[in-house]
Formats: C-alpha cells, sequence, structure tokens
C-alpha cells in the first residue's frame, strides 16, 4: 500500500522565478569569489620562492584561502548552509573532529620519525 | 532556500516516525554519508602524503619548478596549467549548480543546458589530467642528473634541438651515411639511460652508431637537490660551468646517471613517495572525476527523456550534483597540497 502520509521532503528545494534570480545572483558571486582566490594562489604560488622568508607566511595563506574556498563550495554550492541544523553538524562535526586529531598526530609523527632517521645516519 | 522549518505538524506526525529529523529525503542524506566516508579517504591519502613529506630526508619537490609546463609552449608557465584544470572544474561546478537551481523551478530546458556543459567541463578535466600524466611520465628534456660527486641534480633552460644523427657504423637497420631525423629525442633519451652515448656519438638499438647533431643548450642552470660530497642541497651551477657539468655527465657512457620522467621506481622530479603520491592521489581523483562524469551522463540521459519531470522534482540531479561538487571540493585540496604548498 502506498502511504501518503509520508512527508515529500523532495519538493522542500522548489521555489519559483524571483526566487531563482536572487539564488542565481548568488552563484555568480561566489564564482567570482572562487575564481579570484584561485588566480591569487597560483600569482603566489609561480612567482614567491619556497626559500625565501615570507614564504611560511604565505603557505599558512594558501592552507586559509583554502579551507575558505571549501566553505564556500560546501555551504553555497552543496547547499548545506542552506540544510537544517541538526543534518549540517552530522556531517561536518565528527569530520573535523577525527581529521583534526589525524593530521595533529600524522605530522607530530613524521617529524618524530624525520628526527629519528637523522639521528640514526640514514 | 526553503522553508521546511516552518511546516507546522501535529503530534502524531511529529513523534509518528513519520518525520525525517534532518528534513531531508533518505536519499539526499544518504548521499552525504556517502560524501563523509568519501572525504576520509581523501583526508587520510592526503595526511599520508604530509608524513611522507614531513618524515623524508631528501629534497621535496617544489611544485612551481616540476609543473611548469603548456601544451605546444613548452616550458617556463609555472602552474599556469594546473591553474587552468582547477578553473576549469570550478566552472563546471558552477553549471551543476545552475542545473540543480534550474530543477527547483521545474525548468527541464535549463537542466538540460547546464548538466550539458558540466559533462563537457568534466570531460576537459580528465583530458588535461591525461595530458598532466603523460607528461609527468614521460618527464623533461634534459632529466635529472647525478654528478661525479654523488650529487644529484634537476636541469633548468633551454634544451639544445635535436637536428639528426648521421650513422658512422651500419646496424640491422641503419646503412653508413643515413641521415636519421625521426623520433630522436626518445632515442637520445634511451641512449643516455643506458650509457650508449658517448662523446656525441650514439649507439642505437639496432647497433648502428650514429654522431648527434644537438644545437647548444642554452641559459643552463642546476639545482642540486641531493647533496653530495661537493655540492650542497639547493645550491645552484649556471652558465658555462653547469653546461660542462651536464654534457659529462650524459656523454659519461655510464647507464643509469640519467633519469627522465617518472614511474613507480624512480623518477626525476624527487623521493620515489613523490611520484607513487601523484599517481595515487591524482589518479584516484581522475577517477572519481570520471565516475562523476558517467553518473551525471546517466542523469542527463533521465532528464531528457523527462523521468524527473514526470516524478515532480528534480532531486536526482541535486544528489548527482552534491557527488559532483564534492570532486571538485577534493581537488581544491589536492590544488593546494599536491601543487601549492
Amino acid at each position: 500500500m502506498e502511504r501518503d502520509d509520508i512527508i515529500e521532503y523532495s519538493l522542500h528545494g522548489h521555489h519559483d522565478e524571483e526566487a531563482g534570480k536572487q539564488i542565481r545572483k548568488k552563484i555568480w558571486k561566489v564564482t567570482a569569489i572562487l575564481t579570484i582566490i584561485t588566480v591569487v594562489e597560483v600569482i603566489c604560488g609561480a612567482f614567491i620562492k619556497q626559500h625565501s622568508s615570507i614564504w611560511p607566511l604565505v603557505k599558512w595563506g594558501f592552507i586559509i584561502l583554502t579551507a575558505v574556498k571549501a566553505a564556500y563550495i560546501v555551504l553555497i554550492f552543496m547547499h548545506l548552509g542552506d540544510e537544517k541544523k541538526t543534518l549540517k553538524y552530522v556531517i561536518l562535526l565528527p569530520y573535523f573532529i577525527f581529521i583534526i586529531y589525524l593530521i595533529f598526530i600524522c605530522l607530530n609523527e613524521a617529524n618524530a620519525v624525520s628526527a629519528a632517521l637523522k639521528f640514526f645516519g640514514f | 532556500m526553503s522553508n521546511h522549518n516552518e511546516t507546522q505538524l501535529d503530534s502524531a506526525t511529529l513523534w509518528g516516525g513519520k518525520i525525517s529529523p534532518f528534513s531531508t529525503s533518505y536519499g539526499k542524506l544518504m548521499m552525504w554519508f556517502f560524501l563523509v566516508s568519501d572525504a576520509l579517504t581523501f583526508g587520510g591519502l592526503l595526511v599520508a602524503y604530509g608524513f611522507t613529506r614531513h618524515a623524508c630526508q631528501d629534497a621535496w619537490p617544489i611544485g612551481e619548478e616540476t609543473f611548469n609546463s603548456l601544451p605546444f609552449l613548452g616550458h617556463g608557465y609555472p602552474l599556469l596549467y594546473v591553474a587552468l584544470m582547477t578553473f576549469i572544474l570550478i566552472v563546471s561546478s558552477v553549471t551543476m549548480v545552475l542545473a540543480v537551481e534550474a530543477g527547483h523551478r521545474m525548468d527541464k530546458r535549463g537542466v538540460v543546458r547546464w548538466m550539458l556543459a558540466t559533462i563537457v567541463g568534466g570531460l576537459f578535466f580528465v583530458g588535461s589530467q591525461a595530458w598532466e600524466w603523460y607528461h609527468f611520465i614521460h618527464g623533461s628534456e634534459f632529466g635529472k642528473i647525478e654528478l661525479a660527486d654523488g650529487s644529484k641534480a634537476i636541469v633548468h633552460g633551454h634544451f639544445g634541438e635535436l637536428k639528426n644523427f648521421t650513422v658512422l657504423e651500419a646496424g640491422r637497420h641503419h646503412k653508413k651515411g643515413e641521415v636519421i631525423k625521426d623520433d630522436l629525442l626518445h632515442q637520445f633519451h634511451h641512449a643516455i639511460e643506458e650509457g650508449k652515448l658517448v662523446d656525441g656519438k650514439i649507439t642505437l638499438h639496432d647497433g648502428s652508431v650514429a654522431k648527434v647533431n644537438r644545437a647548444k643548450d642554452e641559459h643552463m642552470q642546476l639545482i642540486i637537490k641531493e647533496e653530495g660530497t661537493k655540492y650542497t642541497a639547493n645550491s645552484k651551477i649556471e652558465g658555462a660551468a653547469a653546461e660542462k657539468l651536464y654534457n659529462e655527465v650524459i656523454n659519461s657512457g655510464t647507464p643509469n646517471r640519467v633519469i627522465y620522467g617518472a614511474n613507480l621506481t624512480v623518477n626525476e622530479y624527487g623521493p620515489t613517495q613523490y611520484a607513487q603520491f601523484f599517481f595515487f592521489i591524482t589518479g584516484f581523483h581522475g577517477f572519481h572525476v570520471f565516475s562523476g562524469v558517467v553518473i551525471n551522463f546517466i542523469i542527463f540521459l533521465g532528464v531528457l527523456r523527462g523521468v524527473y519531470h514526470r516524478r515532480g522534482h528534480y532531486e536526482m540531479v541535486e544528489k548527482t550534483g552534491l557527488y559532483w561538487h564534492f570532486v571538485d571540493l577534493v581537488w581544491v585540496f589536492v590544488f593546494t597540497f599536491f601543487y601549492l604548498v
């Protein structure tokens, strides 16, 4: 038997022509932001040498810009920003907790391995 | 965008198991869960890359030195090609989100148009990656050389053009006095790898010996990547001294002193693991792009046949869109950690 009492969530995304115009405007704005960020990254990457004194700053700049790009893609393009709070946190929180732990432990251990290799003369 | 949070529900619906706590359909929620697990896979790969890079003793290759070529234009364009690839993928992500938007207005023509653009963009990206791999595997014209003191250096500059080989001693295929003009660079590289180039005379595969006519190299620069007894890492040798050292190495007649391109055991760019991670991470991402194009195409056919229009909503386009944006998202990270940092 087909149930007619279940909420059809698939229809919630629908909007009219007027709202569509607003959304398209937002999409083009995000496109411009992503493009500008990429151009800035490539210019910095091509012209600032890795041995130069400001490189650590540039490197952290790259990582921050990447996080900004990722946030725009996930929140605007993938519409996670428009979803319910519950869904947002169920997706993002476990991932962040695990990945930050993984990054910390692996890079920490890598430096220890590197020091050990150097110590034993490899 | 949507107003599902404002819907008033009676308590039978609210507590009777008829409502999703996330206010999404089953399919979309499962797509999100899949993407989280896939993101963990890529996160693991990139963190493993970071681990290896930090633990590695040798100098790690620098993106702008390794990836500085454009198709038809040659070398000297640091990161431009990969920037172009990134831009193509971002644009195809934008066309996808426009397809989803058109779907929300039940505008079938819009969905068709933007999905087609997305598929074309995806194919362009896969094609660009094929060129990137081809170039990475074949390597530079100069290769990486091992100097007499055991240090290893990469070479920058303008490679002297190979004009022809004049056969001095006949072999199985070539007669004496014959001038060979085809496939010169490939044979030249092979001979150097096998130590079959001595004093400008090359021994070809068929046993014939030929004289190499090659223009002079210009603006040469050797950058030491692994230190030996004489040169330290990251020191540079330029001009005539560099040319003399380079020609000594390639004409030494000793095999394996020059490495061209990359495979899973050696590569000219840096430590072995570098090429392995390149192949695995960009390959795994490329596989995602390829499967994304295939899935998009299947959904595109459904759109053309009007399946989703009859269903009353284009949520299938939204779901495949989520996957496609995810592919773009992964590339943003690969671009930063593989090419920039």
